[in-house]
């Protein structure tokens, strides 16, 4: 459900974006979304689907979500591993000494314009 | 806003406007903005997040009734509607109090934080409590621009709940687990939950206490003269 808050802010940065630019209309979104953000790509999509029509430069323009890896790295043994298969844990040396360094990311990557 | 880079597209007049950049940037920069101006004027914010039902509200007027001796307290409550929390709060404690309403949304950000501030004046307080939404997952992606972030779980929702909602434990400096009084009722073990929230923050402060009996408010009371320096 908070996929939709997310979509708002998103529709209202880019209107921003749009307004400020000059342009006719957003024709593509680019977004990066990480694979532990918290974020469900298609219940983020349809969200999207049903919020864009409210907006004049938006209610034509497709989405594209690229996925990004959750990598974890651990503070012990110094290596990375994938954190949708191990999570907190480190299957190397078992600590839980470790951090996520990519898969949190919402990012607006891109917009294309006309 | 940085700067735009534009780059000119190889068909037709379809270009690219590139803006990396994390949804959630304009919300940081506003909550640095209002940490900042807070302190210049010697307020420390608090925002208190938890489960609907994890007794915020009965934790905090048993807080605020022990710490008003030292601090000049208030509290925003923030809700979908209704100003049930607000009227309750200011008749138990007698402390400065607003109503905020979300407006349908489940989170607090750093612009309604800094709006309820200004409505509420903060010449005279020292210290703000900032009721949020209940909810586990949206209130810990926004920064409210709090200087801290503070979670109560309550015993009946389990042990296992720094396993589930990751983000809003490591987000936490301290953790208070209500509803000791009903450990015995419930598969809930203390060693557990201290276990699981050092795996999301080896640094929170952990406090185990009863808002309805009274067990451990002075241990977090404690806590805040501390981090106010009174």
């Amino acid at each position: 459900m908070h996929e939709l808050g997310i979509v708002m802010q998103v529709i209202e940065q880019v209107d921003n974006v749009a307004a400020e630019s000059k342009i006719e209309k957003v024709t593509k979104i680019i977004m990066e979304i990480g694979e532990v953000s918290s974020v469900i790509p298609n219940i983020f999509t349809d969200a999207f689907e049903w919020a864009k029509k409210k907006s004049n430069y938006l209610k034509d323009s497709e989405l594209e979500l690229i996925i990004l890896k959750g990598i974890t790295y651990c503070r012990d043994c110094k290596k990375t591993y994938d954190t949708v298969e191990y999570a907190k844990k480190c299957p190397y040396c078992g600590s839980l000494d470790t951090y996520l360094v990519t898969g949190n990311e919402i990012k607006i990557k891109s917009i294309e314009v006309v | 806003m940085g700067v735009l880079h534009l780059y000119k597209g190889s068909m037709k007049e379809v270009r690219t406007i590139v803006l990396s950049k994390s949804v959630f940037e304009e919300n940081d920069k506003e909550a640095d903005a209002l940490r900042l101006f807070l302190k210049d004027k010697g307020v420390f914010l608090v925002n208190v997040m938890s489960s609907p039902g994890a007794g915020k509200t009965t934790t905090l007027i048993a807080l605020i009734n022990k710490l008003s001796k030292f601090l000049r307290v208030g509290i925003m409550e923030a809700d979908i509607d209704s100003d049930v929390d607000a009227i309750k709060v200011a008749k138990e404690t007698g402390c400065k109090s607003i109503q905020l309403h979300t407006g349908g949304m489940c989170h607090l950000d750093a612009g309604m934080t800094t709006q309820g501030l200004m409505e509420l004046g903060l010449e005279d307080l020292d210290l703000v409590f900032l009721e949020n939404v209940g909810n586990l997952v949206c209130p810990a992606e926004y920064d409210t621009g709090a200087h801290l972030d503070m979670m109560i779980l309550s015993v009946p929702e389990g042990d296992d709940k720094p396993l589930k909602y990751p983000l809003i434990f490591q987000k936490c400096e301290l953790v208070l687990i209500n509803k000791i009084d009903t450990l015995p009722y419930f598969n809930f073990s203390m060693e557990n939950v201290r276990r699981n929230i050092s795996y999301r923050n080896k640094n929170a402060t952990v406090i185990p206490i009863s808002a309805k009996k009274g067990d451990g408010i002075d241990e977090v009371v404690e806590f805040f003269k501390k981090k106010t320096n009174k």
